[in-house]
């Protein structure tokens, strides 16, 4: 039988894998995506603590990770519609070459 | 730990680190749906269908996708001679760690965590959208305002400036 103690572990070791990849990734739009991933663990941890806690009834967990998810998406397209406006301006993607304000 | 958790999280963690590993952006963002759809199961094995489907129908079906199209649209996926990583990759990395070493301690440090799994709740989709339009009925109507906002912004940012586009 799982614990709640397996799901959190393994939410952690996504969280530190969309870390790892927002540090070391080069490309803009693969930083956004480990953002992504961060979000997607903390969403895991919402659901796993509904499941496991005293009164899942309540269903607060599942409304609290419906929320998140909804602002993930907003944040994605917002996101991404940044990087495009970024690449126009700077014709890269690369955040080691995109080290000025002004252009 | 089940067999059918460890299977999932195994491929969970394998599409998530290829999606945050491979070289090519677009291969990147495949690797990412299969580690999408493997939280999304996650979650049916936890009892959320519905959290489940909107997260298949929202991250696999409109973020990836979303995704590619932005990679199509930097021209991402031309063949690159520079590293994928950051000059200072090595540094990331430790801190990545790291935080996972903390967590794991703080997860594994605390009794109340072991727990077993309590009995499954009933929960019908006609029981969230009950809370949804009753207890929780403001919050989903500022998200609806907060999606709207996102999706006028989105459009008005990546449109670009008249002159450009004469």
């Amino acid at each position: 039988m799982s614990s709640l103690q397996d799901y959190l572990l393994l939410s952690s070791l996504l969280f530190s894998i969309g870390l790892a990849g927002v540090l070391i990734r080069r490309n803009a739009i693969l930083v956004l995506i480990g953002i992504e991933l961060m979000l997607n663990a903390a969403n895991l941890n919402f659901i796993a603590f509904w499941r496991f806690g005293p009164n899942p009834s309540a269903l607060t967990g599942i409304m609290f990770a419906l929320f998140s998810i909804s602002v993930a998406a907003a944040e994605a397209a917002v996101g991404l519609a940044i990087i495009l406006a970024a690449y126009r301006h700077s014709k890269t993607t690369d955040l080691d070459r995109m080290n000025s304000l002004k252009g | 730990m089940t067999a059918s958790f460890m299977i999932l999280a195994l491929l969970t963690v394998a599409g998530m680190a290829a999606a945050m590993g491979l070289r090519n952006a677009v291969h990147c963002v495949l690797a990412l749906t299969v580690g999408f759809a493997g939280v999304a199961a996650l979650y049916l094995q936890l009892g959320a269908q519905f959290v489940g489907l909107t997260q298949i129908m929202v991250y696999v079906g409109a973020v990836a996708i979303l995704a590619v199209f932005a990679i199509m649209m930097t021209h991402s996926p031309e063949p690159v001679k520079q590293p994928a990583f950051s000059s200072q990759w090595f540094v990331g990395g430790i801190v990545a760690a790291s935080v996972f070493a903390v967590l794991a301690w703080a997860i594994h440090s605390n009794a109340a965590f072991t727990q077993g799994l309590p009995p499954q709740p009933e929960v019908t989709v006609h029981q969230i959208g009950d809370a949804l339009m009753h207890h929780f009925v403001l919050q989903l109507e500022i998200m609806g305002l907060l999606l709207t906002a996102a999706l006028i912004g989105a459009v008005v940012i990546a449109m670009g400036h008249e002159e450009e586009m004469k």
